[in-house]
Formats: C-alpha cells, structure tokens, sequence
C-alpha cells in the first residue's frame, strides 16, 4: 500500500476573506470574521467552534454583572422618580404648626461604671433595662430611679439589650463574647439578631436553633427593629454598607432596599404606622423613607449638624423623630414639615441611644457619659447562652429586639 | 455571608435582588404622604410628646418635699 501524501481536509467549507493570526489561539489559519458584542474580531474556525460551545457562561464576567447592575439601578431609580409627585414637607404644610417645644430632664439614672451603650423600654412604662461598656445590664425603675436588678455579664462591652414584651425577661448582647445571653425571669421564646457580618438571623431561645437568617447586607449590620405587629411580619436593617433593607421574616427575602446616605447607617426605626421607617448615619442626616412609594421621602438635617446620628426613635403618633448624635445632643425634627422644633443637651459625652416610652410619655436617652436622662414635656438567673456563629467583625453584635410569644413564626 | 462571598457573587447577588426589586408594585408620593398626614393627625391628640403632659398627671414629675400643715 503506498502511503498517501498528507492531505488537508476540510470538513467545512465557508468563505475565508483573510489568512492570519488568530485573535484567540494566535496560529496563522484562515479566519472568520465575526460580531462578538458588537466588536469584529477574527478567529479561527476551530476557535470560533469552542467559542460556541462554552454557551451561555461565557461572557458573564464582573464587568458584565456590574454593567448589568448599573443599568437595573437607573431602570429602579426611573420607576421610582415617576411616582415622587409631590414632596412630603409640601403635603404637611397645611398642618398646624408644633407649639414651642420644651423638654425638662426629669430623672439622671446614675449607676454604670462606663459608657451606656444600649437602653429599651419595659412595656409597663416604668421599667428600664441598659447596658454598658462595664459589662453590667441594669434594670431601673424609672419613677423611682431604683435599680431592681444589676446582672454582670461575663464580658464587656455590652452592646445590645432589649426587654421581651412580656416584661419578663431581657435579652442582652456582646460582640467580645462572641454569643446572646439572656437572663429569663420567665419566658422568651424567639430572638432576631443582627451581626457584624453582615447577617440577620432568627432564633429559637429555647433550643437555641437558627431558624432563619437574611442575607443581603455587604457589611456590618448595625440596626434592626421590627415592624409594628399589626402591620405583618417584615423588619428593617441598616448597615455599614449605607443601605437600608426590608425583609419578610418568615422567607428570608429581601423585599425592599434603599442606598440613599452617604455612611454607616447607625439605627434604623419603624414609624409607628408601619407604612415608613426612618433612619439615622454617620454623613449627620436622618432620613425617612416611605414603604409604600418605595423611596426616601424626607431628610433631616443642617449645615450645622455634622456629627453622626447614633440612634433615633418616634414619639407616639410619628409626628416627632429624636435623634441622639454623637455631638452630645439629641434633634428633634417635626417629621411632616422636616424642620428642627429642638436641641436637647445635658450629656456630657456622645448620645448613644433613645427610645420614647411605650405610652409615650417620656423619652430616655443613654450616653457614653455613663447616664441615663429621662425627659418628659412633661435576678436572676443566666439560664442559657446562645453562640451565633459567626459573628467576626470586631463591632456590634447590632440591636436585639425579642419578639416574644406573640409572634407566629413557625419553622418549616 | 457576604464575607465569605467571591466579589462575582456578591455582584450576582445583587443583581437578582434588583431584579426583583424593579418589580415591586409602588404607590405616588402624592397619595402615600397624604396618608401619613392624616395618620399623624388622627394620632396626635394622644401623643404626648406632642401635646404635652398635666404637671398632675406626669409620673415623671419630681418628688415634692413634705408639706407639714
């Protein structure tokens, strides 16, 4: 058999308009010339066949995701502008004027050894749990000032406390320890946590099992506060990634988010109605968005203002927003009309914390002046640790609110 | 968590969330902060931050001294 010369077999045939290197593998061979994202380029048919058969993967890149991103916020942003037809302040100002505002310390809940980082509110108006920096969680009785308990935590810095709505039992929080005590006086039975990972999550007390967590933040999750009950079963989150977001609780999604500030958002609050929520942030703003328009519908703030807003909180009916800053004092905005009615001093080191009473009679703020004051206009026992595991940032372990047995969560 | 995410998947992340988001059913400021409005007003009469307390009826008032008659 004689052999036979080498010969070149196509096995297609298509019309080469050039010869040359290859765009892709370099090798000098007839090319193709074709469209890829509307760039000609030229490759070789071998090249242009194992182009095809990456499929759809190819071309997904940080670049076309980012792209893709971009043009989904403008799409976002244009749906949302359509509807901003008239501005809030506008609607209120046919709404009487607040009458001069003045607010008298009543009571200075003196007792921590170091700052005070967090306070809550008792349901029964008069009792108030806080903690600070010295490791200790003190509940007070705020018509006496009487401390009814003083419970050392095993750690310092205690960032998070809240009371259940039951009253019997409070919740507090550490980053340093790295877990959620909690000291029962009765019964707790679900916890929602944020955490310096950028995670929220839902816990069952008792057994101490993650019953749903929330992903979504790109950093440390510094704020939650859940929705008014009757208004259904979603929280807020604010974080260190300058977004706001609203979750559904029992899914797990994401059903709203908002990236209006320009820093850490520090607090975050539900307006008493549950249609809004308010927020507080380093960049010195507070800014109110409305759930239903799906965008911020006011910001309160000042030239003057420049430092951050550590925490905010609504009196009753939402017409007021106070917000402690880190410049010692607490504004009071008239949340309608957007002006400032007050500035209230008498802290001597930043405000880290306010929360109005559950009747509205009162509002108290905490400060890293190591006090409590308290405004009007007038043990235990450690019976469980909780370990959320992954809590590695070296801030907050966020705010605790305790949900209690009223709230109908049901693992599936 | 986000931490432990390559920053593609972050990105991926997000852009099924905007995905989602730009879906979402929404409501004209010009209704929504009317409702606000009338919500607050309905309310105000008994926020008492708002309107203030009696000296009589405030629990936060300070302990008066002894009165001996």
């Amino acid at each position: 058999v004689q052999p036979q010369p080498d010969a070149k077999m196509c096995d297609q045939t298509f019309l080469a308009i050039t010869f040359g290197p290859c765009d892709n593998c370099s090798q000098n061979k007839p090319l193709m010339n074709i469209y890829l994202k509307n760039e000609p380029i030229n490759y070789c048919s071998l090249c242009v066949e194992m182009m095809a058969c990456q499929g759809l993967a190819k071309g997904e890149t940080i670049h076309t995701l980012k792209a893709e991103s971009e043009s989904l916020k403008s799409k976002l942003e244009e749906e949302r502008a359509k509807l901003h037809d008239v501005e809030l302040h506008q609607v209120a100002e046919k709404m009487e004027a607040l009458g001069q505002f003045v607010m008298k310390t009543r009571r200075t809940l003196k007792g921590h050894g170091n700052k005070v980082l967090c306070m809550d509110w008792c349901r029964d108006k008069r009792r108030i749990v806080s903690s600070s920096q010295d490791g200790k969680v003190i509940v007070w009785d705020a018509y006496t000032t009487n401390k009814e308990h003083a419970v050392t935590m095993p750690c310092t810095w205690v960032m998070a406390c809240a009371y259940a709505p039951s009253g019997c039992a409070v919740a507090c929080g550490s980053d340093e320890e790295k877990s959620i005590q909690y000291v029962v006086l009765l019964y707790v039975f679900v916890i929602l946590t944020s955490s310096g990972d950028g995670t929220c999550a839902l816990w069952d007390v008792e057994s101490g099992q993650l019953l749903q967590s929330f992903h979504g933040h790109s950093a440390d999750v510094l704020s939650l506060d859940l929705a008014p009950s009757e208004t259904g079963n979603t929280f807020v989150s604010g974080g260190c990634d300058k977004k706001a977001n609203v979750w559904d609780m029992r899914s797990g999604q994401n059903v709203q988010s908002f990236e209006t500030h320009e820093s850490d958002i520090n607090s975050v609050k539900y307006y008493p109605s549950g249609d809004a929520f308010a927020s507080g942030s380093d960049d010195a703003t507070c800014r109110l968005y409305d759930l239903r328009a799906d965008r911020e519908v006011a910001i309160y703030s000042k030239e003057s203002i420049i430092f951050g807003a550590s925490s905010v909180d609504f009196s009753l009916s939402g017409r007021l927003l106070f917000a402690g800053h880190n410049d010692y004092t607490i504004n009071v905005w008239d949340v309608l009309k957007g002006t400032r009615v007050a500035i209230l001093f008498g802290h001597e080191n930043r405000v880290s914390t306010v929360r109005v009473s559950p009747d509205g009679t009162a509002f108290c703020s905490g400060s890293w002046d190591n006090t409590l004051r308290m405004k009007v206009k007038g043990l235990a026992v450690v019976i469980g640790v909780l370990h959320h595991p992954v809590v590695s940032a070296p801030r907050a372990a966020g705010e605790l609110r305790n949900i209690g047995h009223s709230f109908p969560v049901i693992y599936s | 968590m986000a931490r432990d995410m390559s920053d593609k998947e972050i990105m991926k992340m997000e852009l099924e969330q905007l995905q989602k988001e730009v879906k979402n059913t929404r409501e004209p400021v010009s209704k929504t902060a009317k409702e606000i409005c009338e919500w607050v007003e309905a309310q105000a009469a008994e926020d008492p931050l708002v309107k203030g307390v009696p000296e009589d009826k405030n629990p936060f008032k300070e302990k008066g001294g002894c009165i001996i008659t």
